[in-house]
């Protein structure tokens, strides 16, 4: 009697490439994450750079001159300067009246508030991260700018720190979000050695836990300036629509963001005007990359270290 | 030793101040959370308040008229409907599958470490640059115009992490044990996915679904250079105004509009608007938090 090969039970051949097939989609599916933030910057650098390697644009003034005169008949300048400054002091001012709330609330959150407290702010802040950002730009124009001029006497309502607190607000959920689930990943053994020598709970949470999550806080911020960058709806309603380098808190600015939208539906397809729009866009492209790269080493150094 | 009562487990001067500053951090950081919290109730009751007047069923259903500065938004209600469906048909599947393969198939490597870095960035793409792809990549090089299509598409990739992510979470919390035993009965990969992970994970994929539509209705930006329009006369309570082709009104393009294009509206309008925007974002976005809480109630692991 020879000893055949152990019995097998035969699936059907549809079956069998029917899951291959699948297989095959789902690791395209798997790529296209990939696929497409290559192809956003493609196609947006594409738009961009006929203008970019043209004669008549140069790459110094774009970065360095505060003059945006884009539909000048005469004088066309394409300086983005001023757009810069505009964003950094918007979403500058943001973080800073954003950070302090957002990790205080954090920390409030996961190390002092009891169980059901603590459910129910975590979803009081999913919902606050989810109101869209078109919303947050009608409150900025009708109802902060009110308050402000009335609060301040300023001559006009959307200003900077008018963005500021909008973008800040707009920020908080997800940095205090963030920073909580840092703080929650730093390991119980920490919390129980730090009490078993006697410290209180500010006590560990000053010298134990913000110095063992210190790389996911830090990451935490930095995804809410990357969020700051970027927000467009709400910047372009409530920051006023001057192009120039703010003198104080109270003067209209305009961002890189906020131009793109509201210059975009203008320009003439193709022109260099679109062209130089699409610049930017690369240009905020790159900075959100940098930000969300950075954030991601941050937490990984963590990773590792442990 | 010597000198003075020698108090023992007693509190001590250090003990007490220690007690006191906790106390007031305590109270220091609660403070910081409620004005986290405080100020959007406010700002929510506020828009109700002015909102007031309009809001009724009438305002829901009738298309807007005399230059939008009176009648509802009816159209935008069915173009933003449109919208989250067109993208939601796209993304859900692509990222479903994508999270299927980032989690049951891609091994540890930098392969996989690089999805996961695209999935992130990708999720911190400014909305305005989602936009311009959509322009560039959907309405020129793709040439479907100004059109739902493009917008709901361009909708799709902005949104595509957050289904990934969530799906993710939700096969992630799948134990490692169900997937074992599958494979000793001598399961493919695929059979175990299909028969013991989705099965085991379906409810979790569904609310990372729900999330995406809240995520989809409230955008703005991206849809404004693809395929949301500023006006389109639609017939009142019509469910089947516009084609693929056609491109379409929508709630938050229709509050950015309302509230800095149209000059004299009566106030309450954008007001309105912007309750209705806000109440169907918020009670989506709702309804997936409840669902996500009445199954990790009933979880059987």
């Amino acid at each position: 009697m020879t000893v055949g090969r152990p019995q097998r039970a035969i699936r059907p051949l549809w079956a069998v490439l029917g899951e291959r097939a699948l297989e095959v989609l789902i690791r395209l599916s798997g790529v296209s994450a990939i696929v497409f933030v290559l192809a956003i910057f493609f196609f947006v650098f594409r738009e961009a750079a006929p203008v970019l390697f043209s004669d008549r644009f140069s790459p110094l003034q774009f970065m360095t001159s505060a003059e945006w005169y884009p539909t000048s008949a005469t004088n066309v300048r394409y300086g983005i300067l001023a757009l810069i400054v505009g964003t950094a002091c918007v979403s500058g001012l943001a973080i800073l009246i954003a950070v302090p709330f957002s990790l205080g609330a954090a920390i409030y959150i996961a190390e002092f508030s009891g169980p059901r407290v603590r459910e129910t702010l975590k979803i009081v802040i999913e919902l606050l991260a989810a109101v869209p950002s078109v919303v947050w730009g009608f409150i900025g124009l009708t109802v902060t700018s009110r308050i402000l001029v009335d609060l301040t006497g300023a001559p006009v309502g959307v200003n900077v720190l008018n963005g500021g607190l909008i973008l800040a607000l707009m920020c908080v959920p997800i940095i205090t979000s963030i920073a909580e689930d840092a703080l929650k990943a730093v390991p119980d053994v920490y919390r129980e050695a730090a009490i078993a020598q006697g410290a209180n709970r500010w006590q560990t949470v000053h010298r134990v836990l913000l110095p063992a999550a210190k790389n996911g806080l830090l990451a935490a911020v930095l995804l809410g300036v990357g969020r700051a960058v970027g927000e467009t709806m709400a910047v372009l309603m409530s920051t006023g629509h001057a192009v120039h380098i703010p003198g104080g808190l109270f003067d209209s600015v305009r961002t890189l963001t906020a131009n793109i939208a509201a210059e975009l539906g203008e320009a003439p397809a193709h022109s260099d005007h679109y062209r130089v729009l699409f610049l930017t866009g690369v240009l905020l492209f790159v900075i959100t990359f940098v930000i969300n790269l950075t954030a991601d080493l941050v937490v990984r150094g963590v990773r590792r270290e442990r | 030793m010597s000198d003075g009562p020698v108090v023992r487990f007693g509190e001590t001067e250090f003990g007490r101040s220690k007690r006191r500053t906790e106390g007031l951090l305590r109270l220091a950081l609660a403070a910081m959370t409620a004005a986290m919290i405080v100020p959007l109730l406010a700002l929510i009751l506020y828009l109700v308040i002015h909102a007031w007047p309009a809001l009724n069923i009438e305002f829901l259903l009738e298309v807007p008229k005399k230059g939008m500065r009176a009648g509802g938004i009816w159209p935008a209600l069915v173009g933003t409907i449109y919208l989250v469906l067109g993208a939601l048909a796209v993304s859900a599947p692509l990222g479903i599958l994508a999270a299927i393969y980032m989690n049951e198939y891609a091994r540890d490597n930098w392969f996989h470490r690089s999805i996961n870095m695209a999935v992130i960035n990708l999720a911190g793409v400014p909305s305005i640059v989602h936009a311009l792809f959509g322009l560039g990549a959907f309405v020129y090089a793709a040439q479907f115009g100004y059109s739902i299509i493009a917008a709901a598409l361009t909708l799709a990739i902005m949104t595509l992490p957050v289904i990934i992510t969530s799906t993710r979470e939700a096969l992630n919390s799948v134990p490692q044990a169900f997937r074992e035993a599958c494979w000793n009965v001598g399961a493919t990969r695929w059979q175990t996915t299909r028969a013991v992970v989705l099965p085991n994970s379906i409810s979790g994929i569904l609310t990372g679904v729900i999330l995406e539509v809240s995520r989809t209705a409230g955008e703005t930006a991206p849809i404004m250079f693809t395929g949301a329009v500023f006006y389109k006369a639609v017939q009142r309570g019509d469910l089947f105004p516009y084609g693929l082709h056609d491109q379409c009104m929508a709630l938050s393009m229709h509050l950015y509009t309302l509230s800095t294009q149209v000059p004299g509206v009566p106030e309450a309008l954008p007001f309105a608007t912007a309750v209705v925007l806000l109440g169907t974002v918020l009670s989506v976005n709702a309804l997936s938090i409840v669902a996500r809480l009445w199954l990790r109630g009933r979880k059987r692991w």
